[in-house]
């Protein structure tokens, strides 16, 4: 298990590497220069070059990357901004603030949306998936599979906005979506997620009904499902003992990967409800060609995803005996 | 319709088993297949009853639905399927869940699907024992570790703390074997428990199956396509094709006067050890029926060489009957048979 793990995290590192390498590359490809947007509109071509030899973009750009590697592992004090302790990704071309205290400061955000997006909607999901799948045939059944095919069509960008409309601009019933500190203001942090709550599970737990009525179906018709039946045991044992064991492995495996990717920025969402979160982060840094945030952003949001990739592989591990002792 | 076995002077009362006249239908997007189509027979307790036929001829769907594990929601049943005087079509689920692992267990064909790949081989022999006799969760344990030495597994105690994928496919099987005896079934079903196993292993498993027969005495159904198998473990047997059985007797009388079309030609496709290397092997002509629309008169009548020696039109119109305790269900004569057999089948079969 723990080789196991050890060869996973290398694994990672090397994925991000090549992929920190691929982004760099990435931002020289695009048509636009940084410069030009700090410079502003009464730009002269000394200003220009000015600017590039601050943020270091007249040096080639292996002797860049290198630089940008040497500053997420050891730090650097060569910044005009201040010291910049590692990681750092530098200072922001569009705000000049550094970027990892930026990330860190956008995370509680992410992390408060997301987390208490995905504890309802793995429960909802299953729970109502396991119903369907229970009741199969029956109208509860054809309700639910209906019911989530069309929720799980729907997007963020038109629940969101319609929930809005609805719950917050016209009934009053909901609080404006906004962030609010766990610890110093707890009612608030909660009034002000509960739309985004509701909305983001809303639609992910559509999507694991599907997955859990599906995938638990399947494990039914297994051998070993109905050897447990005829042995005699009854219909609920065998269905929560033998069928949902199996049936687990897809559902843990997408909930890894959409947890992954949502703590790296729930772009839709954040920017849909005005949150300022690390998907809002990443969407300004586009906007704007900021090099050092876009990089953040990246390379943290691919942390995430490889992160619980590798959480996911250890879950496997506990469901299946299989996993555990190949 | 016209049911192949009906018997009405033998109610098989008395008998351990009686099926009779069982109909078995399964509602698909194509339309219903009738899978099992007037079905009957007995089994008495000790006995072993070989139950032959290819793959779809009904076999396996037979013997699900003794146990209730068919799928309700597609399957419509008929009939009357008695054990030990109780009722088994119409009993209740609850009812069923006492009977299923207890007083009937099931082994299936390939052990590797069959047991759970989550739970260790001693929980999933122990569980039935703990559901059915209220022991301890100890108790069972040390029933199952009993049970997995009674099948011949060497280090039951360290190996009941083992997953079946740690277990080779004749120790899975015999696993099997140990969770479908643990509670000392008076009726065991065995669908095709050598056939996913190498020759040498499925010689081990049958030898052992009788073994314990004669140790628990129970019933066997032996479930196989595999005529040899059936002369080795069983005492009758019961050929089936297309739903139906087409001949029943003694294995010794199936197997040395054979009296349907279908068993010669089953007799006839068998591999020789002492036949010339290369030698092609003898099929039946055609294909079995698909059962959404099973051919008329005689379900063999298609693939059929004999049907010129009945005359007329008999077998495409009218389905033969299987009469009670030895025959065949064919409208040859027994002379005509017993000729065709003599002159053309046993030459070659040596």
């Amino acid at each position: 298990m723990l080789r196991f793990l050890v060869r996973r995290t290398l694994g990672a590192v090397v994925i991000l590497f090549l992929l920190s390498v691929v982004t760099f590359l990435l931002f020289f490809g695009m048509p636009r220069d940084p410069a030009l947007l700090i410079c502003g509109k009464t730009c002269t071509p000394a200003n220009i070059e000015n600017i590039h030899h601050v943020l270091g973009l007249d040096k080639s750009i292996p002797e860049q990357y290198l630089t940008f590697l040497h500053n997420i592992v050891l730090g650097s004090d060569s910044f005009d901004q201040g010291p910049c302790p590692a990681p750092c990704f530098g200072y922001s071309y569009h705000t000049n603030e550094a970027v990892w205290p930026t990330l860190m400061d956008r995370l509680p955000t992410t992390v408060s949306l997301t987390l208490g997006a995905a504890v309802v909607f793995l429960v909802a999901g299953l729970a109502t998936g396991l119903l369907a799948a229970w009741k199969r045939g029956s109208l509860i059944d054809k309700t639910v599979t209906a019911g989530s095919m069309v929720i799980s069509s729907m997007q963020i960008y038109f629940l969101g906005p319609l929930a809005l409309a609805l719950l917050v601009y016209q009934s009053h019933l909901f609080e404006k979506p906004a962030y609010h500190n766990l610890t110093s203001d707890p009612v608030s942090w909660f009034s002000g997620l509960l739309i985004p709550w509701v909305v983001l599970s809303t639609i992910f737990a559509a999507q694991y009904t599907r997955m859990a009525r599906s995938s638990m179906i399947e494990q039914l018709q297994e051998e070993h499902v109905r050897t447990a039946r005829a042995k005699g045991m009854s219909r609920r044992y065998v269905f929560f003992r033998y069928a949902w064991r199996g049936s687990l492995i897809p559902v843990v495996t997408i909930f890894g990967i959409d947890l992954g990717s949502l703590l790296g920025g729930a772009i839709i969402t954040e920017t849909t409800f005005g949150l300022p979160g690390i998907g809002q982060l990443a969407v300004q840094s586009v906007f704007f060609s900021d090099l050092p945030l876009l990089l953040g952003v990246m390379l943290f949001a691919a942390t995430m995803i490889l992160l619980f990739n590798i959480i996911v592989d250890t879950c496997y591990a506990f469901i299946d005996p299989r996993v555990r002792l190949s | 319709m016209t049911t192949v076995t009906k018997e009405p002077d033998d109610s098989g009362e008395g008998a351990f088993l009686s099926v009779r006249d069982l109909h078995v239908s399964f509602t698909t997007e194509d339309g219903v297949v009738r899978a099992v189509s007037g079905l009957s027979f007995d089994l008495e307790r000790g006995r072993t009853l070989g139950i032959v036929g290819e793959s779809g001829s009904g076999k396996s769907v037979t013997n699900l639905t003794i146990l209730g594990l068919h799928n309700p929601m597609f399957t419509t049943i008929d009939g009357e399927i008695v054990l030990d005087g109780q009722e088994l079509i119409t009993a209740r689920e609850s009812e069923l869940e006492k009977l299923r692992g207890n007083k009937v267990a099931m082994i299936f064909q390939d052990p590797l699907t069959a047991l759970s790949p989550y739970y260790t081989v001693g929980r999933q022999i122990a569980e039935p024992f703990m559901k059915h006799t209220g022991a301890s969760k100890k108790a069972a344990w040390q029933r199952a570790v009993e049970m997995l030495g009674k099948v011949g597994i060497p280090n039951p105690k360290e190996r009941a703390k083992e997953y079946p994928h740690q277990f080779s496919g004749g120790m899975r099987q015999r696993a099997m074997i140990a969770m479908a005896l643990v509670c000392d079934p008076d009726l065991l079903i065995a669908d095709e428990p050598t056939t996913a196993l190498d020759v040498t292993v499925q010689a081990q498993i049958l030898d052992l199956l009788k073994d314990l027969q004669q140790e628990f005495g129970s019933a066997i159904i032996f479930i196989t396509h595999d005529l040899g198998v059936i002369a080795d473990v069983a005492d009758d047997i019961m050929v089936m094709y297309a739903g139906g059985a087409v001949e029943r007797g003694t294995v010794h009388d199936v197997l040395r006067s054979p009296q349907h079309p279908y068993t010669w030609g089953l007799l006839n496709s068998m591999p020789r050890l002492d036949s010339d290397l290369g030698a092609a092997l003898t099929p039946i002509p055609g294909t079995p029926p698909s059962l959404l629309n099973p051919p008329s008169g005689c379900r063999f009548h298609p693939r059929c060489a004999f049907q010129g020696e009945v005359g007329g039109a008999r077998c495409v119109d009218e389905l033969p009957l299987l009469p009670p305790g030895r025959g065949g269900a064919c409208h040859l004569t027994a002379e005509q048979k017993q000729t065709i057999f003599v002159e053309q089948i046993k030459p070659r079969l040596r």
